[in-house]
């Protein structure tokens, strides 16, 4: 089987159990029905504000939990727990914390070396060696760090080692869980134009998940907005930042700081009222409408789905 | 080429500003000159690539009372070592001089001759020096310090190497697997916390007296008696509780990092990385409360053998030692004094150096 899609997630539930009683358990709706394609070589970037399940949509993708329900497609086969062996070797991910996703006991040849020796990528030592030196040089490390520990590099350096963890499978598909957050923004702009020429030179298709709504906009062809497990609005990146239909999106964006002070005076701010309800109470209807300008009754009762309203621009709103 | 920076098209500073006055620069052509290959090569030098292990022993050799137990560690071994090859009696010989028991080498002074070892010197015989004298049943006495102090270490490192595999292994699987299982294997362990041990290794010794003395019998146990057996059966089903809660909680903690994910993602099983990730994280906590355990266990063995319950005679241990100078307290206080300075000389050590492999190598102390 063979699709245009190479990533294609269907209605995608990600629930945790939780305690609330001595013999209850609350289900935690992380993600709650999450449905998006994503192209060979193409950049969809997931935003949206903390704890709105970004980071789950990327970990159940990669099966790192057992989704609650839904499916997710790889070039049109579906993904399961059975096959999902095979699959590690087209789908990877890098991690938002260069710190933590290092081990500090293994050095840099055997970190990047992880993935080839778990799928015997290799045939003898020298090839390993080989692999891993190109590995390096092709997110800019140098030969002579091969042998050093993560402790001893920088947060960008330590972030281009994880990446380059990440394509020693010669992966199709990368999930970047906020892979620029922890770094500075000069070792930012470094690190998203080397995405960028990996994108070029090998094709990758990325799923880059974020809240610096500027990156997302600058890396992505299309973007995402969740708001509380849910997409609100998805579409051509431009076409939502010009564009935004949605109300959350709209405040979302209005919120972005503008370098220049004078245009930053003219624009209007749109602040939200009230907190995020918690995800284990949701309101009924529109997970957003508690906080929204232009609820009606209708929000209250019926949960809106995601219409295409144009080119493409798909949003879940019944009122714009 | 780039364009030239001319002084008069550059932004005028205001006087209030703390913007750098750009006038002040020279925009020449030759005022800037490219870095050298050489230069940026430099940049990125890094300083000398150091291991783990080696960072954590500098450390160690950088702390005095690190390195003194070491020494003293050393010494003790070293003495135990070689003492029983030079020094020509054993530690349950009487001294017989010339093929006949001497009566008269009771409770000798260090280095003091009986009456019949220096009648027998006088007639051109060698007799070894009794370096801390001999005891009430004309033993050399630190021929029996020194296998009490072997006894009293094999005692302590056999107890915590049986605490460790047990820890480790309960430790291991209850925190790795978590959910019901952990919840199952930790309150067991806090069960067997409420057990009072002392109480515990009283009753095993008069009970298991009988079945174990048959059991041993002929081997080379047989020597260290049926209360040792008791103890390092007690040591294992009780004194494993505290490192199992240490392992477990360590695993815990490495398990949620995210380089475990990561090995996760790239599709590595279980085993690589339980082996890879977790344990090369965890080995220098668990290393070092091992080292900590070790005086404890010494210090077990050595008051139990105060009250009795210790090595079988005549196999002397440090404690029981102690407990046997308690008669000739007021005449020969040096007998109690040998053995108890001993204890704490290996008892501190052992504290002081597992104190210092702790402040060296755990990563949490990292500056």
């Amino acid at each position: 089987m063979s699709s245009e899609y190479l990533i294609e997630v269907e209605d995608l539930k990600q629930y945790f159990p939780i305690k609330t009683g001595f013999f209850k358990t609350t289900p935690l709706k992380a993600v709650d029905g999450v449905t998006f394609q994503i192209k060979p070589g193409e950049t969809l970037g997931l935003v949206g504000e903390s704890g709105c399940g970004k980071t789950t949509v990327g970990r159940s993708i990669l099966r790192l939990y057992e989704p609650t329900s839904g499916t997710v497609k790889f070039r049109g086969e579906e993904i399961t727990a059975k096959n999902m062996a095979e699959h590690r070797k087209n789908m990877q991910m890098v991690f938002q914390d260069p710190y933590s996703s290092l081990n500090p006991r293994m050095t840099v040849e055997d970190i990047i070396g992880e993935p080839l020796d778990v799928h015997k990528l290799y045939t003898n030592k020298a090839e390993r060696r080989e692999k891993i030196l190109g590995l390096m040089e092709l997110v800019g490390l140098n030969a002579e760090h091969a042998t050093r520990y993560a402790h001893e590099f920088s947060g960008g350096q330590r972030q281009r080692i994880g990446i380059a963890r990440a394509l020693a499978v010669n992966p199709q598909f990368i999930v970047c869980d906020e892979a620029v957050s922890a770094l500075d923004v000069s070792i930012q702009a470094q690190v998203i134009n080397m995405f960028e020429d990996l994108q070029e030179k090998l094709g990758v298709a990325y799923l880059f998940i974020a809240h610096d709504l500027l990156v997302v906009r600058h890396i992505s062809n299309r973007i995402a907005v969740m708001y509380l497990g849910k997409i609100v609005e998805i579409g051509d990146a431009d076409e939502v930042y010009d564009h935004p239909i949605h109300p959350y999106t709209e405040s979302l964006l209005s919120a972005v700081p503008i370098p220049d002070p004078v245009i930053a005076k003219q624009s209007k701010r749109i602040v939200l009222t009230g907190d995020v309800p918690s995800p284990m109470r949701m309101p009924s209807g529109c997970p957003f409408r508690t906080r929204c300008r232009y609820a009606t009754a209708k929000c209250e009762e019926i949960c809106p789905s995601l219409e295409d309203k144009g080119n493409g621009h798909m949003v879940a709103c019944h009122n714009r | 080429m780039e364009k030239q920076l001319e002084k008069d098209t550059l932004p005028k500073k205001s006087v209030l500003s703390a913007q750098i006055n750009l006038e002040k620069f020279d925009f020449s052509d030759n005022a800037f000159e490219k870095a050298t290959e050489e230069e940026k090569r430099q940049q990125d030098v890094m300083s000398e690539s150091t291991t783990f292990f080696k960072d954590g022993m500098k450390k160690l050799m950088k702390n005095p009372l690190a390195v003194m137990s070491i020494v003293v560690l050393v010494f003790i071994l070293a003495v135990i070592v070689v003492a029983p090859h030079v020094v020509p009696y054993s530690y349950s010989q009487i001294i017989s001089v010339n093929g006949k028991r001497d009566k008269t080498a009771k409770n000798l002074k260090p280095f003091q001759y009986s009456e019949n070892e220096l009648k027998y010197m006088a007639e051109g015989g060698k007799v070894f020096p009794h370096i801390m004298g001999t005891d009430a049943q004309c033993r050399d006495y630190f021929i029996r310090v020194v296998y009490g102090t072997r006894v009293s270490l094999a005692v302590g490192i056999f107890a915590s190497v049986l605490v460790l595999i047990i820890g480790l292994l309960y430790g291991s699987i209850s925190g790795y697997l978590g959910g019901k299982v952990d919840l199952i294997m930790m309150r067991i362990v806090d069960i067997i916390y409420s057990l009072p041990d002392m109480l515990v290794i009283i009753l095993l010794s008069v009970v298991l007296d009988e079945t174990l003395k048959a059991a041993i019998e002929g081997t080379a146990l047989s020597k260290l008696g049926t209360n040792m057996i008791s103890l390092f059966i007690v040591y294992g089903l009780l004194y494993w509780v505290g490192m199992a809660r240490l392992v477990r909680g360590q695993i815990l903690t490495i398990k949620n990092n995210e380089y475990v994910l990561a090995a996760k993602t790239t599709g590595a099983k279980t085993g690589r990385i339980i082996k890879k990730h977790i344990l090369p994280n965890c080995v220098s906590v668990i290393f070092i409360s091992t080292a900590l355990q070790v005086p404890s266990a010494i210090f077990t063995e050595s008051y139990l053998s105060f009250l009795g319950l210790g090595v079988a005679a005549p196999m002397p241990s440090l404690g029981s030692l102690a407990n046997a100078a308690r008669e000739g307290l007021q005449s020969y206080p040096y007998k109690l004094w040998i053995p108890a300075v001993v204890i704490c000389l290996i008892v501190l050590s052992f504290n002081l150096l597992g104190d210092g492999l702790r402040d060296a190598f755990d990563p949490k102390l990292k500056k």
